[in-house]
């Protein structure tokens, strides 16, 4: 199963380094990275296998949840179908 | 690989502008519940309830926490009461809509609709006893909610059902005028009722149906609000295409989660309501779609062309999106729960009368009105008539969901919290029509009904 792992908000030194952390911590292959900075707003989007993941999908949501309080970011984890159903045909 | 922007416009939808799914809503037959001693004939009703939907709340939860998509109800309709009860109609009718709310207690759901007569052309055993009890029925219990289809397109409309109508929506608010008359929030008279609605308070199961389904009503009007803002249309052709372009993203989330919800629950996927569904909150409005497009404020001349260009496009948009597409389907202007209906209102702009000629352009009728608590149930009737007389005769669905307010006259206010909002009380048309109510009998179909 794909999940889709996006991360906004203002941009700081290690933000790729903690969330990328974070989901080897629990066995999240990440497959694609593509982030960008706007100005100072930081969005990051990643693909990740999180089939053969040591936690299910909500401890991973959790999680990731918390990293992003830390460090004042939003993270969403989402199926990645639902992208895939709304923008394609 | 996706694109960031397809990504990032998806979540700005759920984050920003309201995207949600309005409601999973189960739909279960209770044919074989049909028993002639009522006690026996609750408990299967209750089993039944509780055995086929025991994971709807948690397969709800769970899918919206997968896909980040909210589900904001997950909510059950059964077969019309009013057909179970046929063989016990002697007996304490109440009965069923206890063991039907105490279905919905115990099971999570925020409502079960259901507690339904189908009377367009006549009344059937159990259809005025099941009309007779829905004041006490909707007072002594919280889930519950009530519809009753009065005519139809086919049939005509039964006057005689208009005028028991009138006087049950009345009773209904006098019964609970101690919270708000909230009763008659959760009370629809229909004419053209679909069998497979997802919303309430108008969902039934109806009897074509299959044993049990999932259907699945989508929202968004603060999507379709938010993406004509940022497009600056040049003509009327694009503000079209953007919302059937908008509608058509919505959709397939809702054609996913039925179909996640259905599998699931391994229950087969009925239809998806692509309807724009407005809520109180900030942004969420229909009205402030159509004043997007360039109205000053809803319920100002032009806002009936409006409302049929957003209401086609969204049909158009969603049709291509979901496999069987039923339900309402269409734009709703409840009016209490809609903050853009309601300022328009206390504006002065918008009235019975504009509301009702948007009605015929809409998926539904005059919905979350507060009406004066001195109305007449011949008033709430006459009401009824003329919305079930747009419906019938262009083959389309109306309903009337009116609250008299009692105690309260025009210009006060009623507030039921939650996604039933809160509504000024509004003036009704000067005149009597009592005695054309009290004549009674079967309104005929009209021509359109001699298709064959």
């Amino acid at each position: 199963m794909k999940a889709v792992i996006t991360v906004l908000g203002k941009d700081s030194v290690g933000i790729l380094s903690k969330v990328s952390t974070a989901c080897a911590e629990v066995g999240v292959n990440i497959i694609e990275v593509t982030q960008s900075v706007l100005q100072d707003m930081f969005a990051m989007i990643m693909l990740a296998e999180i089939g053969s993941a040591s936690v299910n999908f909500e401890e991973l949501s959790k999680k990731l949840d918390k990293v992003g309080e830390e460090n004042n970011l939003k993270i969403h984890v989402m199926h990645e179908d639902i992208f895939n159903s709304m923008h394609k045909i | 690989m996706l694109e960031t922007k397809d990504i990032l416009e998806t979540i700005n939808m759920i984050d920003n502008e309201n995207l949600d799914v309005r409601t999973i809503t189960m739909g279960i037959s209770l044919i074989d519940c049909i028993d002639s001693d009522i006690d026996r004939a609750c408990d299967k009703i209750y089993d039944k309830i509780c055995m086929y939907a025991k994971d709807l709340v948690k397969t709800g939860e769970d899918i919206t926490r997968e896909y980040g998509i909210p589900i904001i109800n997950k909510r059950i309709s059964v077969t019309p009461i009013s057909i179970i009860a046929g063989v016990c109609q002697t007996q304490k009718i109440l009965k069923f809509a206890k063991a039907l709310d105490r279905a919905a207690d115990t099971l999570g759901v925020n409502f079960i609709g259901g507690y339904s007569a189908l009377v367009e052309k006549g009344f059937a055993a159990g259809d005025y006893a099941l009309i007779e009890s829905i004041p006490e029925a909707l007072s002594v219990t919280e889930k519950v909610c009530s519809s009753v289809n009065i005519g139809s397109t086919k049939a005509g409309i039964n006057m005689d059902a208009v005028k028991m109508m009138g006087k049950t929506v009345v009773d209904t608010a006098k019964l609970t005028s101690d919270n708000n008359c909230i009763g008659a929030a959760k009370l629809v008279t229909f004419c053209n009722a679909v069998q497979d609605n997802p919303f309430m308070a108008g969902a039934f199961h109806g009897v074509g149906e299959a044993d049990c389904v999932i259907n699945v009503g989508v929202s968004g009007p603060g999507v379709v609000r938010a993406a004509l803002e940022k497009a600056d249309c040049k003509d009327i052709t694009e503000v079209a295409d953007l919302v059937k372009k908008t509608a058509f993203k919505i959709t397939r989330m809702g054609q996913l989660v039925a179909q996640q919800a259905s599998s699931r629950l391994s229950v087969p996927f009925g239809i998806v309501d692509l309807s724009l569904a407005p809520t109180p909150a900030v942004g969420d409005s229909v009205a402030h779609i159509l004043e997007e497009m360039g109205l000053e404020i809803c319920g100002c001349h032009g806002t009936t062309a409006a409302l049929a260009l957003l209401n086609d496009a969204v049909k158009k948009g969603g049709v291509m999106a979901s496999s069987h597409v039923g339900g309402l389907s269409g734009a709703f202007i409840p009016v209490s729960e809609d903050q853009g209906m309601i300022n328009a209102v206390k504006k002065g702009a918008l009235d019975i009368t504009k509301l009702e000629a948007m009605t015929a352009v809409c998926s539904v009728g005059l919905d979350m009105l507060v009406i004066p608590g001195d109305v007449t149930p011949e008033t709430v009737s006459a009401i009824i008539a003329d919305e079930a007389a747009i419906g019938m005769v262009n083959s389309k669905t109306t309903a009337v969901r009116v609250i008299p307010a009692i105690g309260h006259e025009a210009g006060d206010e009623l507030n039921f919290g939650g996604l039933l909002g809160k509504g000024p009380v509004m003036p009704l048309r000067y005149g009597s029509a009592e005695k054309f109510i009290n004549l009674g009998g079967r309104l005929p179909a009209p021509m359109q009904s001699l298709k064959n």
